[in-house]
């Protein structure tokens, strides 16, 4: 594999709340190189988002504590000084978040939102940057561009502001496009049309993209390297083929069943995970998922954190690493409870 | 009407003035629901699946009258629900009920969950008393899955599925015959959707309940019901068996296209699809276009697309209906217009 463009290693966060210390992200590690696209999986709380915000410095310290590095271009990002992580973000790392109509500034024009990085950061004056501003909309499919640069984002669709979204996080010819669930607040269509467009952006610039989601789906249709996250930790990491064909960690392999899967003959009853996912402020001791594992053994379980360990590695070299005591077994997992009751 | 049909839906209308205030007078109506039938029968689980905005929420909510149709009828169980007087119609509601997507927001947060799952029973007057009353709310919850100690907690203190949980005990609570489930699994995790679905699967079975289950995912309509309706625009395009869509045989190219678009977790398939990528966006339906409302984004659009409006008929099979002029041009002429 070629040299990593963005390298994470063991990064935490926690952020201190009136209830306690949460500890949102314990140890996250991973690389992605350019022109691969790295899916981040997680339900809610694991940990996904955060872990990304923290890397480009968007987590106000306190409450937030960060550790870790996070080495972009020679440099560990957590340590730059602000001036320099400005420069960053932007044409080094850019990121699209869920709800673009949240991360738009609803006061100005579209114009002035999409010139304003390329002012800052690529030094063009109001005309180059008006100019660029227009193709890029042309590019990521905006009809009669140059009239919607006047236009306010109230005036655009959801599918249609995602895409100013991505038009601005490339306006600055980023390294790394990082989309914090960049479709889920779209409809299905208009998601495949965005997954078509940052697919067909990322062909002509090679641009690295870590696509952080909550959907199994979209993941086997974009990502090379699939990692999936629990109770804020990296427990299965590999190849999108492998992932798929092959889950190792009972997690994984419960998400799998939970989905109904369109196209199948009349459905088996989904696997529901029993229980619900852990409380950062109390994670349970030793392996994070062990409260609603169906293949918790013995003691080790409960008290020992299972390290991330490789367990095979695809044709092309990608290593299969699990977080489990365990190898998951399907029918294990088919003899829980319908519902997921304890 | 058959007599294994619950509820029948006859041309449904629900158009809403459009533009608030001031400009009220001349902002025309959104047509919301426009000309929508369809049959529910008994027992069965029909999905209603469409993308945001064509009018598949507000479907459910005029079966129950919870928004005043503007035209149409729909019967349920022989009694045309649109004619009834108010105290008719809280009658009929206690054999109809509905699950909405965030328990949350319909759930009151100031009083505990089993003052909520009881709330039905004291509208229509049912368990009496407040020893049986409590009684019968724990039994409630038991039947959902929760334990009936929980009934004196507020909202706050449980999870979304737990909430939404409570909410179906709610709507369990006055022994309905017919509930109409509005994307009951939306806003949870991947893992508890499972939990609430096959929760869902285990009530029908045991209750012999009739669902009309709405939804924007394709794949857990299809995971859910019986036959599949779907709709775009306000319309109806498509009523097909879950076979033919499993099977990837769907008549209208709307279907195809929502079909085409939706992600499978499977990263081999996924590399050998060919996606129907459509082109712009729905039309607003304060003007929809004439002809085929699907026409202005539609591959496959062609002659009498702009003037002729689509009516549901058989295609192939008797129990599969679409709306498109390539299964023969059948439906009412209209002025043709240019703009979409």
């Amino acid at each position: 594999m070629t040299a990593p463009v963005l390298s994470v290693h063991d990064l935490t966060v926690a952020f201190a709340t009136r209830r306690g210390t949460a500890r949102v992200v314990n140890g996250v590690s991973y690389d992605v190189a350019a022109g691969e696209t790295v899916a981040i999986v997680g339900e809610s709380g694991s940990g996904k988002s955060v872990s990304s915000l923290a890397l480009l410095g968007l987590l106000p310290q306190p409450p937030a504590t960060v550790t870790g590095t996070v080495v972009f271009d020679g440099r560990d990002l957590l340590r730059v000084p602000r001036e320099e992580l400005r420069r960053v973000r932007g044409n080094g790392i850019a990121m699209v978040f869920q709800d673009p109509m949240t991360s738009l500034n609803p006061v100005l024009t579209i114009g002035r939102q999409l010139t304003e990085g390329m002012q800052t950061h690529l030094g063009l004056d109001d005309r180059a940057a008006r100019e660029r501003a227009a193709e890029l909309l042309a590019q990521v499919g905006i009809p009669s561009p140059r009239r919607r640069l006047d236009d306010h984002p109230h005036q655009l669709s959801g599918g249609m502001r995602q895409r100013v979204m991505i038009a601005m996080a490339l306006s600055c010819d980023p390294q790394v496009l990082i989309a914090d669930e960049p479709t889920t607040a779209l409809d299905v269509t208009t998601q495949a049309q965005i997954v078509d467009l940052v697919e067909r952006l990322q062909a002509e610039t090679g641009t690295a993209v870590v696509w952080i989601t909550h959907d199994l789906g979209i993941v086997a249709g974009i990502a090379d390297r699939v990692l999936v996250m629990y109770g804020g930790r990296v427990v299965e990491e590999a190849g999108v083929d492998a992932l798929y064909d092959d889950p190792r960690h009972p997690y994984t392999l419960g998400l799998l069943g939970a989905l109904p899967v369109l196209g199948a003959d009349r459905p088996e009853q989904l696997v529901a995970i029993p229980g619900l996912p852990p409380d950062p402020v109390a994670l349970p001791p030793g392996c994070p998922f062990h409260p609603r594992c169906p293949q918790r053994d013995d003691e080790r379980c409960a008290s020992q954190v299972p390290p991330l360990r490789q367990v095979a590695s695809d044709d092309d070299g990608v290593a299969h690493r699990v977080a489990a005591f365990y190898d998951a077994d399907p029918a294990r997992l088919r003899r829980l409870d319908a519902e997921g009751l304890p | 009407m058959t007599a294994d049909v619950l509820v029948e839906v006859d041309d449904l209308r629900v158009w809403f003035p459009s533009g608030g205030g001031l400009r009220r007078r001349d902002g025309g109506r959104v047509r919301a629901v426009d000309g929508v039938s369809f049959e529910v029968r008994r027992g069965e689980t029909l999905g209603l699946v469409g993308e945001s905005g064509c009018g598949k929420s507000t479907t459910g909510l005029a079966l129950l009258r919870l928004v005043e149709p503007t035209g149409g009828r729909v019967v349920f169980d022989g009694v045309d629900v649109t004619a009834l007087g108010r105290r008719d119609l809280r009658r009929l509601r206690r054999r109809m009920a509905m699950v909405f997507q965030d328990p949350y927001a319909s759930l009151n947060p100031r009083r505990s969950i089993g003052a909520s799952v009881a709330e039905p029973l004291e509208v229509h007057g049912l368990h009496r008393g407040r020893r049986q009353r409590r009684a019968r709310v724990g039994e409630l919850l038991e039947l959902v899955g929760l334990n009936p100690d929980l009934a004196d907690r507020y909202p706050h203190e449980f999870s979304g599925g737990q909430r939404q949980r409570v909410g179906i005990a709610r709507a369990l609570a006055a022994e309905p015959d017919f509930i109409v489930c509005d994307e009951p699994i939306a806003s949870l995790d991947v893992s508890i959707q499972a939990q609430i679905l096959n929760l869902l699967e285990r009530l029908q079975r045991e209750l012999g309940l009739t669902y009309l289950f709405i939804a924007h995912d394709l794949s857990a309509v299809q995971h859910t019901s019986d036959r599949i309706a779907v709709m775009y625009l306000g319309r109806i395009v498509e009523v097909a068996p879950r076979q033919a869509l499993a099977q990837q045989t769907p008549a209208h190219p709307y279907t195809r296209a929502l079909l085409s678009a939706v992600p499978l977790p499977d990263p081999r398939r996924e590399r050998a699809r060919e996606r129907i990528i459509l082109r712009g966006e729905v039309p607003t339906p304060l003007h929809p276009p004439s002809g085929c409302n699907f026409r202005t984004r539609c591959p496959e659009v062609f002659e009498p697309c702009d003037r002729v409006d689509p009516a549901l008929q058989p295609v192939g099979s008797s129990s599969h209906l679409a709306a498109c002029h390539l299964h023969g041009v059948v439906g009412r002429e209209e002025e043709p217009q240019t703009a979409g």
